[in-house]
């Protein structure tokens, strides 16, 4: 059997202030390839299609099983995890981007630290008295549990912030991923005690008025995180607390 | 006196845990991992947490527990530290229940349990199939608030290279490289905590994350740190092959009742499930009638290895058996088990609901590693260590769902530990030995950023792989492990010819990686000669030529020290705590 070939652009930026190159690589095919794996592929022999020697293209990835959230890129136009794009159901050429939305590194990595910001910002975490002994948690329903475990499954990859129109600097949109965390931790019957907190810090610029609904959040995530569900009802969460707050004065 | 200043290396279940206990005693943190916090390994534990909490009236306790812990790891973890996790593992799942961390629940409202490998009770709580990320969000939820609050400085995106140790051989700090703008600092601190993970990649191919690397664990042992019981790895016995990873198939679903078999004709190509009952082989349960599916790791992973190497009865004559889940119905599966089911059919492109899943034995878990003492430091002074990257809870071989409670226990304890050390620490003498330790790094850095030669890193790091696999895993002959041990020796020997293919400042993965092929080699050869030594078999580690367990010679802590020479590392040994429970055979065909 003839050796199928896998072809490859990867978009290459060697500094954030470089100027942006495509790369062409060919790779032996081989069952069950990813594109993880075929970037390793070529960590192992840096040499484009037309025989030039290159360097190994810098990327973020870890658990290469979709848990970790490290390696979302932009793999034929589509924000997703390299780890899970398996090439034999990739057209070919495969062209690889970084994500568009967060600042360049080098190559297909990016900083998307301003998620982990915004989680500060919205204090998503339940906040316990101490981890010194003080016995069972709370009683929780199966439920909701089955509500709550699904938005606890974010992995904080940010593809739903890559596709979503309003996530940019004009309108400083926290995005969906950061609302879904408000949402869980205000389901939690400990964690509730900061919702009022949590509705405000969405309530101003930036906050989840900027949302539009175009719905690409839900689509893109890799791990069908009800997205636009939680937006919705931390949207009306949101608008009783500024009615409430206002009436206070 | 200013609070003491704790370095954690890791951020992990282990380190997140030891971060938050030295926050909540008024410490102050540097947190240094390779990738953000949230994004490591531990995320990739899947099936549970074990505590005896005894809510199925099934008669459970800590005491038995601590006797399947022992058992399970064939009397080779010492027995104190092992009877105090498994005393503390309630508490610290009622903890983590109070942190929000969704467990599944009964009716009631209750933690569910359910069964794992190498116990008969019901023992692991657990939430889907994705226990370890959720136990390591509600960690990291938690750093996230002291963060906030300002008691803990993260370094994310900062590789540990070194400790910075004093003319008298303590701790004063860590050697770090930017893994971004390649900057090569010395942080100084009073204590520090490796909490660095395992070494899978040591065998090329694991169900490991790419950070697992065992690098800074190498750097210490390099150091003068002790590594102790190197030779005990563990290889799952079922984990889906693939080209650049064997992923997980977690134990939980042979806990929700999943079968292993193959066919009992050799080579019979019928898809699964035209081959009825009567036709199939579910040798577990044969050879393991009271354990069946959940016998303990090492036992179901030599099961596999005999039934597709020496009864050629593997699918379609391939290395492969299956797992199969597909009498238990949708509802149940996609509650207990969604997240694995996911994973396979995404990496697959086959749904295990209706098909039986393929997989094969995949190195999994380091037992081994850093030597510490009952209170988690290593014999330098001022660095403990925690987690997998440390040796001591699980002996000769870990029983499922055992991880995460060792994990979080060890950081709880070392936590404290190193913020009580740091508070009665003498003043540093002078610089504390920073500005030599830096010159060191940065000769090493420069030395390799220049080098000249014709050897790519990735490619000596395969060849590292393939020897460690083929020798130094499940089955294991003296003549083998030399051979691997010259191997890595000629591994050494080339990477002084290394050519990095990228020379560049900025962002340069290549380099880093080189840097961690070198510790990954040394550590290797620990590994390697570690189990050239032990002529017994016990837990994970067999030799068919030394079947038998030899408690009289080997029931004992390997103690591999660095010597510097290309003979090896140094070999001592220590005696086992075995004050609780009387060693005893080891067999699974029968209730114990």
């Amino acid at each position: 059997m003839a050796n199928k070939t896998v072809q490859l652009e990867i978009k290459r930026q060697a500094t954030p202030d470089a100027p942006a190159v495509w790369e062409k690589f060919d790779l032996e095919w081989r069952p069950g390839m990813n594109v993880t794996s075929a970037l390793m592929e070529i960590a192992a022999n840096p040499v484009t299609a037309d025989g030039r020697s290159t360097t190994p293209v810098t990327y973020d990835s870890n658990c290469l099983e979709e848990i970790c959230g490290s390696c979302a890129m932009r793999i034929n136009g589509k924000a997703r995890m390299a780890c899970s794009a398996l090439v034999e159901n990739l057209e070919q050429p495969i062209r690889i981007e970084p994500l568009s939305k967060f600042p360049l590194v080098r190559d297909l990595q990016v900083d998307r630290s301003v998620l982990f910001e915004n989680l500060k910002a919205v204090k998503a975490w339940v906040p316990i008295d101490g981890t010194y002994d003080l016995g069972a948690g709370p009683r929780l329903f199966p439920q909701d549990q089955e509500v709550n475990y699904p938005l606890s499954n974010c992995i904080s990859c940010t593809c739903c912030m890559e596709v979503c129109p309003q996530f940019n600097e004009e309108t400083g949109f926290v995005g969906a991923a950061t609302i879904a965390q408000v949402r869980l931790f205000n389901n939690h019957p400990t964690g509730k005690v900061l919702k009022e907190e949590r509705l405000r810090a969405l309530a101003g610029d930036g906050g989840i008025q900027e949302c539009g609904y175009a719905q690409n959040c839900v689509e893109v995530c890799p791990k069908q995180l009800p997205l636009t569900d939680a937006i919705s009802d931390v949207s009306r969460e949101v608008l009783l607390q500024k009615a409430k707050d206002f009436l206070r004065g | 006196m200013a609070s003491p200043r704790i370095i954690v290396v890791g951020g992990g279940l282990a380190g997140l845990a030891a971060v938050i206990k030295i926050a909540e005693a008024g410490g102050s943190v540097d947190l240094f991992s390779i990738v953000p916090v949230k994004r490591s390994h531990s995320v990739c534990a899947q099936g549970g947490i074990n505590a005896a909490k005894d809510l199925k009236g099934e008669g459970d306790s800590t005491d038995k527990h601590f006797d399947d812990t022992i058992y399970g790891g064939d009397f080779l973890a010492n027995q104190t530290p092992v009877k105090a996790m498994c005393e503390a593992a309630p508490g610290i799942i009622d903890l983590l229940d109070r942190m929000g961390v969704p467990f599944n629940r009964t009716p009631e409202g209750l933690l569910d349990f359910r069964r794992f490998g190498g116990t008969l009770y019901q023992r692991t709580a657990f939430a889907g199939a994705t226990t370890g990320q959720q136990l390591l969000y509600a960690l990291d939820e938690q750093v996230r608030r002291h963060e906030a609050e300002g008691k803990v400085t993260k370094y994310e995106g900062w590789e540990f290279l070194s400790a910075v140790l004093d003319s008298k051989g303590v701790a004063r700090g860590i050697t770090a490289l930017d893994l971004r703008t390649m900057e090569l600092r010395s942080f100084p601190a009073d204590a520090i905590i490796l909490a660095t993970g395992g070494i899978g990649a040591i065998f090329g191919k694991s169900t490991n994350s790419v950070v697992c690397t065992g690098s800074a664990q190498s750097a210490i042992f390099q150091q003068g740190a002790y590594y102790a019981n190197g030779e005990f790895i563990q290889v799952h016995p079922t984990a889906i092959p693939g080209e650049d990873k064997l992923r997980l198939m977690s134990e939980s679903a042979r806990g929700e009742g999943g079968r292993v078999w193959v066919p009992r004709k050799p080579g019979d190509s019928r898809p699964a499930k035209q081959i009825p009952e009567a036709e199939r082989f579910y040798f577990l349960e044969e050879w393991y009638p009271k354990y069946g599916n959940l016998v303990p790791r090492d036992i179901a992973t030599r099961a596999i290895h005999r039934v597709v190497y020496q009864e050629g009865l593997g699918i379609d004559g391939q290395p492969m058996v299956y797992l199969d889940l597909t009498h238990i119905d949708r509802a149940t599966l996609d509650r207990k088990l969604g997240g694995i089911l996911e994973i396979y059919e995404k990496f697959v492109g086959v749904d295990p609901h209706v098909e039986p899943m393929k997989i094969f034995p995949g190195m999994h878990y380091t037992m081994g590693g850093i030597w510490v003492d009952f209170n988690q430091m290593t014999n330098i002074p001022g660095i403990f260590a925690a987690g997998e990257c440390e040796y001591q809870y699980h002996g000769a071989n870990r029983l499922g769902a055992n991880s995460l409670v060792s994990c979080i226990f060890g950081g709880f304890h070392a936590g404290p530990n190193a913020l009580n050390y740091a508070k009665n620490l003498s003043a540093v003498e002078g610089d504390g030995g920073h500005a030599a330790e830096l010159a060191r790094q940065a000769e090493i850095n420069s030395k390799l950023i220049k080098n000249e030669g014709g050897e790519n890193p990735f490619k000596l790091w395969r060849e590292l792989g393939q020897i460690m696999t083929e020798h130094v895993t499940v089955i294991r002959f003296n003549k083998g492990l030399q051979k691997a041990d010259e191997k890595i020796v000629s591994l050494i020997e080339r990477y002084k010819r290394i050519n990095l293919s990228d020379k560049s400042q900025w962002a340069n993965t290549s380099f880093a990686f080189a840097r961690q092929l070198k510790n990954m080699l040394e550590i290797s050869r620990v590994v390697t000669l570690g189990a050239l030594q032990r002529d017994e078999s016990r837990g994970a580690h067999y030799k068919p030529d030394f079947p038998d367990r030899n408690d009289e010679k080997f029931l004992k802590t390997t103690k591999a020290s660095y010597s510097g020479d290309v003979v090896g590392p140094r070999f001592e040994f220590e005696e086992v705590d075995t004050q609780y429970i009387k060693p005893r055979p080891r067999r699974y065909d029968v209730a114990k």
